[in-house]
């Protein structure tokens, strides 16, 4: 692999992705790309279609219309294992984590190794989940510990740990500081940091403006359903940006919204 | 001073109970086994803890721990089994059908008859597989119904199997009992293995100790097994790791009807036959074995050897009870009273316990 041509080809990129959910039109020719190593963030009012589109990205939800790229090769996701095993990984909104299982079994979930194929080798798991976390500046008392017993800030590091147990190319991140206290949310956007400069690429849905602006390269803005408006960070301000979440844009007046929409 | 001693003494007793806390988690049942035991000989010292009645318990609870043990795998999941009293009568009826190709009814038109008969009885190597067999298609119905329909919970699926496996047993069998069975079948359910000349062992009790050693490996080191917990857990967070959810309930299901068919042979070697009011209501003494056990209907909870020790609980008291000349409806009404409190000191110890929401 040359470095000049995987960087010019996005690590992940949608073209004309529409979702429907019977009546309901939750995306509608919807556009997005991410450059490997690029952190782009994804805002939108409550309901415009942030997590639908994710879950496309991540195989949970098939699109009803558009194409997937990944590496500039076309992908179809029969589901979530699919898109893990081409390198995208999806940090959810309520984290999906087991809580009755031990912090390595949730980072190792569906990808145990084996000892002699059948049984799960528990000790190296283990070890190797203590490993990934110690990578990651997370902090845990014991990796045993079941997932139920650990504070808000301690499973969001899980969930992330999971997403990036294995090479991941694109981790999606929804809302993951949304239920953190300050000190927290500074540890999770370092992470996203520090997954940028191994050159991984990273989507961030937000609502908060603080963690935009301190973590991601561009953003882009979904209202009902569709492509609003995006730029790069250094080309936009923070009211711009809520302009967008909103459905205002300040240089043009005609807004592309689509009251057909609903 | 008096304040801080007193402080002291309450961080103490919290680290103990914080060490204590996974302990009982696990293994609390034991304690009410243990308490259960040390009753029964204050109450019997005689004939309580001799090796003939140890023996005589461990042969009455044997197949309702094997219904216990599929359906706590089943209650790992948060779903429920409802078929399996239902599952042990048709697993068992078909094999004594088996044996007894005359006893088929009147209704068989005579040319499938006649081919039956050319191919019956079966001999016993054939016939003890019918049992287990059995069990696992109807489980794998159960599994397939529940996540091809999508009906809204287990119980519907389970609730209609119940009646559908029962209708079935009674409909091939004539609805009477079918007796004599070769002895290599009834070994599991009848024979005693000598250990030493005065010591024998039921044959139940060895299946039951390698049933349950292998399901405990099962559940906890190997991958099926960790994602069946995970389901239970949070079906959501198996999902998006890639687990096929759906296959794996089948699987759970029909490893459900493979130990309630193992039920149904032990049973009949027991009882020498096949008899169509076999495991009526038993799924009932079943699913509160795994309760009592400390499973929780929400999934997600509960070991192998919590399952044995919620049938034992259940054993030792009907034991106890028939030793004691107590009428059998008091013994209904005093596990209906051991299941509530079981749980509800389950209930106080989370609460006590961390304070967290589990
Ligand atoms: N499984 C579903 N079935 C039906 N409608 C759905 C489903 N999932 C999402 N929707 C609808 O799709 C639209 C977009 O929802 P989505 O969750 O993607 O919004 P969001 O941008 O993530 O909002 P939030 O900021 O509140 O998380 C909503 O109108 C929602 O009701
Ligand atoms: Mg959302």
């Amino acid at each position: 692999m040359n470095q000049t041509s995987s960087t010019s080809i996005a690590a992940l990129e949608a073209r004309g992705i529409s979702k429907y959910f019977g009546a309901v039109t939750a995306l509608e020719d919807v556009n997005l790309h991410v450059m490997p190593g690029e952190v782009l963030g994804v805002v939108g009012d409550n309901g415009a279609g942030k997590s639908t589109l994710m879950k496309v990205l991540s195989g949970l939800h098939s699109a009803s219309k558009g194409q997937l790229f990944v590496g500039g090769q076309e992908v179809h996701f029969s589901g979530p294992r699919a898109a893990r095993d081409r390198g995208i990984e999806m940090v959810y909104q309520d984290l999906a984590l087991a809580g009755n299982l031990r912090i390595d079994e949730n980072i190792f979930l569906g990808r145990e190794q084996l000892r002699g194929g059948i049984f799960i080798n528990h000790n190296a798991n283990m070890r190797k989940a203590q490993e990934h976390l110690d990578k990651l500046k997370i902090h845990v008392k014991s990796v045993s510990q079941r997932v139920e017993e650990l504070s808000g800030g301690q499973r969001q590091a899980v969930a992330i740990a999971r997403a990036t147990a294995f090479d991941a190319k694109v981790v999606i991140m929804d809302e993951p500081t949304a239920a953190l206290a300050i000190k927290e949310v500074r540890k999770v956007l370092d992470l996203i940091k520090d997954l940028k400069n191994h050159g991984v690429s990273v989507i961030l849905i937000s609502h908060r403006m603080d963690d935009i602006f301190y973590v991601c390269d561009r953003v882009m803005a979904l209202f009902r359903g569709r492509n609003f408006a995006e730029a790069p960070l250094t080309q936009t301000d923070r009211n711009e940006v809520i302009g967008w979440i909103m459905g205002n844009k300040n240089q043009t007046s005609e807004t592309s919204e689509s009251h057909d929409l609903n | 001073m008096a304040t801080s001693s007193s402080s002291t003494l309450t961080a103490r007793e919290q680290s103990v109970r914080v060490r204590l806390m996974p302990f009982i988690d696990r293994y609390g049942v034991l304690l009410v086994v243990v308490g259960m035991v040390l009753i029964g000989y204050a109450l019997e010292p005689k004939v309580f803890l001799s090796f003939l009645n140890i023996s005589n318990i461990m042969n009455q609870i044997a197949f309702n721990a094997l219904l216990a043990l599929g359906v706590f795998v089943v209650i790992i999941t948060a779903g429920i089994d409802l078929s399996v009293g239902s599952i042990l009568v048709l697993s068992m009826m078909s094999m004594a059908l088996m044996a007894h190709p005359e006893k088929i009814p009147a209704w068989v038109p005579d040319n499938v008859r006649m081919a039956l008969s050319s191919v019956l009885p079966a001999p016993w190597y054939v016939l003890i597989f019918v049992p287990p067999i059995i069990g696992v298609l109807c489980g794998m119905i159960n599994g397939w119904g529940l996540t091809k329909l999508r009906l809204p919970h287990p119980f519907i699926m389970t609730l209609g199997t119940l009646n559908i496996f029962r209708g079935v047993s009674n409909l091939i069998s004539g609805g009477v009992p079918i007796s004599d069975l070769p002895d290599q079948v009834r070994w599991a359910g009848y024979e005693k293995i000598a250990i030493t000349p005065d010591i024998d062992i039921p044959a139940s009790m060895l299946v039951l100790i390698v049933t349950f050693g292998l399901m405990s490996l099962f559940l906890n080191h190997t991958r099926i097994g960790r994602h069946i917990y995970a389901i239970g857990g949070n079906p959501q967070a198996a999902k998006v790791s890639g687990i096929n959810v759906d296959r794996t309930l089948v699987v759970v299901y029909a490893l459900c009807g493979l130990l309630a068919g193992m039920a149904g042979l032990l049973l009949a070697g027991r009882t020498n036959s096949g008899f169509p009011n076999a495991g009526l209501g038993q799924e009932l003494d079943a699913i509160s074995a795994v309760i009592i056990g400390g499973a929780s209907f929400f999934g997600g909870r509960g070991n192998v050897l919590g399952v044995f020790a919620g049938a034992l609980v259940i054993g030792i008291m009907r034991n106890l009870l028939n030793l004691r000349d107590v009428p059998v409806f008091w013994q209904q009404i005093l596990i209906g009273v051991i299941i509530i409190l079981v749980v509800y000191f389950d209930v106080l110890r989370r609460k006590a316990g961390s304070g967290r929401e589990s």
